[in-house]
C-alpha cells in the first residue's frame, strides 16, 4: 500500500484485536475504507461487526492493534475522531420525551452547533428523511421506522465525514426498510460522506454497498463488490430436490468438470455450474444413473449468502453458537478451475 | 466556553422534561406533603419536645429536605434509564467533556429539585409555619442547595456502578429512606439510644435538616456553622468521587 492511498482512506484498521476475557470478538484484524465510500460490514450477529464499530467510534478501546478514523486515532484522539463521525446505534438511543426537533437541537448543540445553522440543518436533515410533518410531536408518539429514520437525521445533523450505521433497518418492515435504504444512497450524493454500516441482511449489503467485507468470527473472511463476491462463486446456482442422501451420486457430481462447487443439506443438493441452464438435462441423466429422484429443479443467480455458505460452510441466519454444523451437513468440495 | 455550552444543553434538557411531566412533578411532591399534614397534625398532641414549637413546625425543614433528598437523588438516578433507553451513549459519545455532562446533569436536576424544595418552602412560610427573615431565608437556600447538589451527585455515582434499573428498589430502600429517617427530619437527634445517635450524627442530611431548622426559626441542635462546614465537605466530596465515577464508566 503505497503512502498516498493510505492518506485517502477514511479509516484504517491495522492488527486490530479485541478480546472479552477468553472470547476474541475480534482477530487480528485489517481493513481500508475509502473516502465517500459506501462500505459494508456483512456478517451473522456476533461476527463482531458492532464490536468493530464500537471500536472505530471510539466507545470502546481495542485490546491491541490501531485504528485511525479520518486521520486520528481513535484511542489517542478519541476527541477529534468523535468530532468528525456520527453514528446510528443498533439500539435506540433517542429521548422519547423530547420531540423529534428537540432530540435534533440537543445534539446540535452537544456538536458545537451555533443558532442559525441548527436551524439550517433541521430544516434539510427532516426534509432528507420526510420528517416534517412529525417533528413537534414527542419521540414516544413515534413508529420504529420514524425513530429509526429520525436518528439517521440526527447523526448527519453535524454533517461528519463518517457516518456509522450498526444494522440500520434492524427490525423494520420491507417498506420502511426500502426508504431507508434510499436516504443511504442520498447520502453519498448529497455530502458526498463516507458511510459504514453493518448488517446479517444479504439483501440490505448487496443493494447498498460499493464494497463488502464479510466478517466470521472476528476475522474479515472475504472483501470485494457485491458483484465480485457473487462472480467468486464460479456460476449459477441450481437447487435439487432429492429424496435422501446419496454419497455415489454426490461423488459423481463432484467429479464432474461443469461443477466448480457443491453441497448438500438434508437432500438438498447446490451446484454451482457455470450454465446452469444448459447443464439440467445432464443433471437428470446422472440422477437416473444413481436412482436418485429429484422432486424438484430451480436455477438462480448467486446471493451473498451463498457467498458467506461456501467461505464458511455455515448460513447467515443462524444465531449463536449452537451448531450450524447440527443443521448443515456439509458435503463439500471445490474445484478450482 | 465549550464546556459551559455543554453544561447548559443538559439544563436544558432537564429543564424541559421537568416542564413536560406534571403527573411526575406531583407525584413527587405527594409523599412530603403526606408526611407534613397526616404525620404533622397526628404527632403534634404526643410531641414534647419543646413547648414553643409544634410538630408541624418541628419537622417542616425536615420536609423540604425529604424532598430534595428523594427528587435529588432520584434526578442523578436518571443516569441509569438514560443508559437502559440508550440516549447515554449518544451523549457519551459526543465530543464534550465527562465532566461537562456531569455537571450539566447536575446543575439541571438541582434546578428543578429547588423548584420543587422552594414550593414547599413558600408554602410553609405562607402558612406561617416557618418564620424566616432575608437573611435567614438566604441560609436556607444555601442548605437546599447543598443538600439537593450531594445527592444529586451521590444519585449519579450509584447510577454508575449500578448498571440496570432493576436495582432501584434496593436503592430507595436501602439508602434513599435510611437516609431520610435517620436525618432528625422527624424526630429531635437529642436524647436517642446510642447506636440511633451514631447513624444520625454520620448522615450528612441531619447537618442540612439542622441548618435549615436554625435558619427558618426552629430549635435546631448543632452550630450552624458546624452544619455548613460539613456540609460543605459532603458536597465536595460526592461531587469529587460522582465525577471520578462518571468519568470512568463504560460507555
Amino acid at each position: 500500500m503505497n503512502e498516498g492511498a493510505r492518506i485517502s482512506a477514511t479509516i484504517g484498521v491495522k492488527a486490530l484485536t479485541k478480546r472479552f476475557g477468553a472470547i476474541s470478538a475480534l482477530d487480528n484484524l485489517d481493513l481500508e475504507i475509502e473516502r465517500e465510500e459506501l462500505f459494508g460490514l456483512l456478517g451473522p450477529n456476533g461476527a463482531g461487526k458492532t464490536t468493530l464499530i464500537s471500536i472505530l467510534s471510539t466507545i470502546v478501546p481495542p485490546t491491541s492493534g490501531s485504528a485511525e478514523v479520518c486521520g486520528y486515532d481513535v484511542r489517542r484522539q478519541s476527541h477529534e475522531v468523535r468530532k468528525r463521525i456520527g453514528i446510528v446505534f443498533q439500539d435506540p438511543s433517542l429521548d422519547d420525551e423530547l420531540t423529534g426537533d428537540e432530540n435534533l437541537d440537543f445534539h446540535g448543540r452537544l456538536y458545537g452547533l451555533d443558532a442559525a445553522t441548527r436551524r439550517s440543518r433541521m430544516e434539510e436533515v427532516l426534509n432528507l428523511v420526510d420528517l416534517q410533518e412529525r417533528r413537534r410531536d414527542l419521540v414516544r408518539t413515534y413508529s420504529g421506522g420514524m425513530r429509526r429514520r429520525l436518528e439517521i437525521a440526527r447523526g448527519l445533523m453535524h454533517r461528519p465525514e463518517a457516518l456509522f450505521l450498526d444494522e440500520p433497518t434492524l427490525g423494520l418492515d420491507p417498506q420502511t426498510r426500502r426508504k431507508i435504504w434510499q436516504y443511504i444512497r442520498s447520502l453519498k450524493e448529497s455530502f458526498g460522506m463516507t458511510v459504514i454500516l453493518t448488517t446479517h441482511y444479504m439483501d440490505e449489503a448487496d443493494q447498498l454497498c460499493s464494497r463488502i467485507a464479510i466478517i466470521d468470527r472476528g476475522r474479515i473472511v472475504a472483501l470485494d463488490t457485491p458483484e465480485a463476491l457473487k462472480a467468486s462463486l464460479g456460476g449459477d446456482l441450481l437447487e435439487l430436490e432429492t429424496g435422501g442422501h446419496s454419497p455415489e451420486f454426490l461423488n459423481h457430481l463432484a467429479d464432474m468438470e461443469e461443477i466448480a462447487h457443491l453441497a448438500e443439506t438434508d437432500g438438498t443438493v447446490i451446484l454451482t455450474v457455470g450454465n446452469g441452464e444448459s447443464f439440467i438435462p445432464r443433471c437428470f441423466e446422472v440422477a437416473q444413473r444413481f436412482s436418485v429422484q429429484i422432486s424438484s429443479v430451480s436455477l438462480r443467480k448467486p446471493n451473498l449468502e451463498d457467498v458467506f455458505i461456501q467461505l464458511t460452510g455455515r448460513e447467515i441466519r443462524e444465531e449463536g453458537t449452537a451448531g450450524p454444523q447440527e443443521r448443515v451437513r456439509i458435503f463439500m468440495q471445490t474445484r478450482r478451475r | 466556553m465549550n464546556f459551559a455550552a455543554t453544561v447548559y444543553t443538559l439544563w436544558l434538557r432537564e429543564i424541559l422534561r421537568f416542564k413536560r411531566n406534571w403527573s411526575r412533578l406531583i407525584g413527587s411532591m405527594a409523599l412530603p406533603l403526606i408526611f407534613l399534614v397526616i404525620l404533622g397534625s397526628g404527632y403534634g398532641s404526643v410531641f414534647r419536645y419543646r413547648s414553643d414549637v409544634s410538630y408541624m413546625q418541628f419537622i417542616g425543614p425536615g420536609i423540604i429536605a425529604m424532598s430534595l433528598l428523594f427528587s435529588s437523588m432520584l434526578g442523578g438516578l436518571t443516569v441509569m434509564w438514560d443508559r437502559q433507553f440508550g440516549f447515554l451513549k449518544e451523549i457519551l459519545v459526543a465530543p464534550v467533556s465527562r465532566v461537562a455532562i456531569m455537571a450539566g446533569k447536575t446543575v439541571g436536576t438541582v434546578t428543578t429539585s429547588m423548584i420543587r424544595g422552594l414550593v414547599f418552602l413558600a408554602a410553609m412560610l405562607a402558612a406561617g409555619l416557618l418564620h424566616g427573615s432575608v437573611p435567614g431565608v438566604a441560609l436556607a437556600l444555601l442548605f437546599m442547595f447543598l443538600i439537593s447538589a450531594s445527592f444529586v451527585s451521590v444519585g449519579i455515582a450509584v447510577a454508575t456502578v449500578m448498571r440496570d434499573p432493576h436495582g432501584f428498589q434496593l436503592i430507595m430502600n436501602f439508602l434513599i429512606m435510611p437516609v431520610f429517617f435517620l436525618s432528625g427530619a422527624l424526630f429531635p437527634v437529642e436524647q436517642l439510644p446510642e447506636w440511633l445517635m451514631f447513624l444520625t450524627h454520620v448522615n450528612p442530611l441531619t447537618y442540612g435538616v439542622d441548618g435549615m431548622r436554625f435558619a427558618l426559626g426552629v430549635p435546631s441542635h448543632f452550630s450552624p456553622l458546624w452544619d455548613l462546614l460539613l456540609l460543605v465537605k459532603f458536597w465536595v466530596v460526592s461531587t469529587l468521587v460522582g465525577a471520578f465515577l462518571f468519568k470512568r464508566m463504560p460507555a
